[in-house]
């Protein structure tokens, strides 16, 4: 099973990009499942978030909480702490949205892509990326999870965002 | 049918849809929010022709539904925790009546100290009132559940009140692939509700009435005989279902690995899956273990409890429940169910997950451990036994 664990703040959107990554996973694609969801409880704007994606090629029992993820993926710098490490698999990487960079870490500018598309927040740039450093999901697919999940008019900006952020790191 | 990546409760909301209720009644409490906010949107743009009632709580929300069923409508409503217990007064009056509702509730804790996390304290203090009470175990049983409910419950051998129940944010709010199948499918498998139990003025007659000493009585019996009933009607329902939609139900409860199992650990709702992976694992360690999920809790599946343990040399029950100054509900149901059999073997019971507190796969793997070599009889999760002094071990 591969796990990814995603942390923001509330109104960033991690969850979205936790949802869009198990729908694009599954998407067409009857041999894979996935889970996601959020850390459970009231919400509140700015105050940190957690969730979580689950992906298998057999249906996803384990509804717990991750305990060690293959990706963490940080929203926003500030949630970094080297603490975080110890919450990796062997073998996974922490990606962080930063402008400056974060040793033992993959730190990717995502407000740059973001605000080409003129989006308020990272999470489909920060999917992208994921997407680019592993290969859980095609293009293909995480455009038909956008296409298939998200209100239309912000669909474009964001399949736009997600492309960007694939070819900024296969550069 | 399409496949959609859906929450527990859009999933349900989704099942309710094709069912297509003529009144729903409903106030949103958290977890289950989201399958009213859903059904009300569908009604909004009329991809559901249902009349939308917003009452002002939960004891007017399942009054509503009693009225609306009383005149031969289909009726839902949902609800969890506090609004599953405020309602508590009109969920006899819908069992006692005869009224085949549905309702979701989304498994939660009770205060005090108040908590929105999931456990299953609401539902399983209920369990005497009348109601058919089953629990899902992931978002597409939740999407079957909303369909064969009705069946079940509209059955006029049956014509008993449904409570489907879904573990609180676990299952409500984690998403996963769902099939939602056809109208013209759900259509076949789901006639329209007819029922001579409705106010009719070409045939007059009187209803929810009040019966003395004399006729009480067999009001009750004739209640219990339904629910009874309702354990053929299961079985019937689920074989349609699987002709029309290609999914097979296992009826009254669900068993893995029992047949040659030495331990089995029984429990109810979205921690099974869990469970069932924990078991694979210790078989691969020679240990026999194996998993019984009970999916009906009203009508309870005596004999199929005691059929699936029987060969065992010991069992546990693990559930998100405790009847404080005893034990855990269901527990105190599995050894009734042994003690009629004459199933004579050592069981423990294990509290776990109130107020949301996560069971994880190291905590079964130690059920399995203390099922094997005896404990209390009553252990709490990460904390011990309760310390009541009694050991089978």
């Amino acid at each position: 099973m591969k796990e990814i664990l995603w942390l923001g703040r509330g109104g960033q959107g991690a969850f979205t990009a936790a949802k869009l990554f198990g729908a694009a996973y599954t998407a067409n694609d009857d041999a894979h499942y996935a889970l996601s969801f959020p850390s459970f409880g009231p919400e509140r704007r700015g105050a940190p978030v957690r969730a979580f994606t689950k992906l298998d090629e057999k249906p996803v029992l384990d509804r717990s909480q991750t305990e060690k993820a293959d990706f963490i993926v940080v929203l926003d710098d500030t949630l970094y702490a080297p603490a975080l490490q110890a919450q990796l698999k062997e073998g996974g990487r922490i990606i962080v949205n930063s402008k400056t960079p974060i040793p033992d870490t993959f730190t990717f500018d995502g407000e740059a892509v973001a605000a080409e598309y003129h989006l308020p927040t990272v999470n489909t740039v920060m999917l992208g990326i994921v997407s680019a450093l592993s290969d859980y999901i095609t293009e293909e697919q995480a455009v038909s999870a956008i296409e298939g999940y998200m209100p239309q008019k912000i669909q474009a900006r964001n399949t736009g965002a997600v492309k960007l952020a694939r070819e900024a790191v296969q550069k | 049918m399409s496949k959609r990546f859906l929450s527990g409760n859009e999933a349900f909301a989704e099942g309710i849809r094709l069912a297509k209720p003529d009144v729903i009644s409903a106030y949103p409490i958290t977890p289950q929010t989201i399958v009213v906010e859903r059904l009300s949107e569908m009604v909004e743009d009329g991809s559901l022709k249902s009349e939308f009632i917003h009452v002002e709580s939960e004891h007017s929300a399942l009054s509503c539904a009693i009225g609306a069923s009383a005149s031969g409508a289909r009726a839902f409503t949902a609800t969890s925790s506090q609004g599953l217990l405020y309602m508590a007064e009109c969920l006899y009056y819908a069992s006692g009546g005869r009224f085949p509702i549905v309702m979701m509730n989304a498994d939660r804790s009770t205060a005090l100290p108040w908590n929105i996390y999931g456990d299953q304290r609401d539902s399983l203090s209920q369990l005497d009132s009348g109601w058919i009470q089953v629990y899902a175990e992931n978002a597409q049983e939740a999407l079957d559940l909303a369909l064969m409910s009705w069946r079940i419950a509209e059955d006029s051998r049956v014509s008993t009140p449904v409570m489907v129940n879904l573990d609180g944010f676990v299952l409500t709010h984690t998403y996963e692939t769902v099939e939602i199948p056809e109208q013209a499918q759900a259509d076949r498998f789901l006639p329209p509700y007819v029922t001579g139990n409705r106010i009719d003025f070409d045939d007059p007659k009187n209803m929810a009435f009040s019966a003395g000493p004399d006729t009480n009585f067999i009001f009750k019996y004739k209640a219990h005989r339904g629910m009874l009933a309702a354990k053929e009607v299961v079985t019937e329902t689920e074989d349609a279902f699987a002709e029309i939609f290609g999914r097979r139900y296992s009826g009254l409860l669900d068993s893995y690995r029992t047949e040659d199992a030495d331990y089995i650990l029984v429990t109810l709702g979205s921690i099974a899956g869990l469970c069932r992976e924990t078991a694979d694992r210790l078989r691969e360690q020679g240990i026999r273990a194996g998993v019984v999920r009970i999916r009906y809790m009203r009508p309870f599946p005596n004999a199929e409890i005691a059929a699936a343990l029987q060969n065992a040399k010991a069992f546990g029950v693990l559930e998100k429940d405790i009847s404080f100054g005893n034990e855990g509900t269901v527990y105190t149901n599995v050894n009734s169910a042994l003690q009629k059999a004459g199933v004579r073997i050592p069981g423990y019971n294990f509290i776990g997950g109130l107020g949301g507190r996560n069971i994880s796969a190291g905590d079964i793997a130690q059920m399995f451990a203390d099922i094997q070599d005896g404990t209390e009889h009553v252990n709490f999760i990460g904390i011990g036994g309760d310390g009541n002094g009694e050991s089978n071990g």
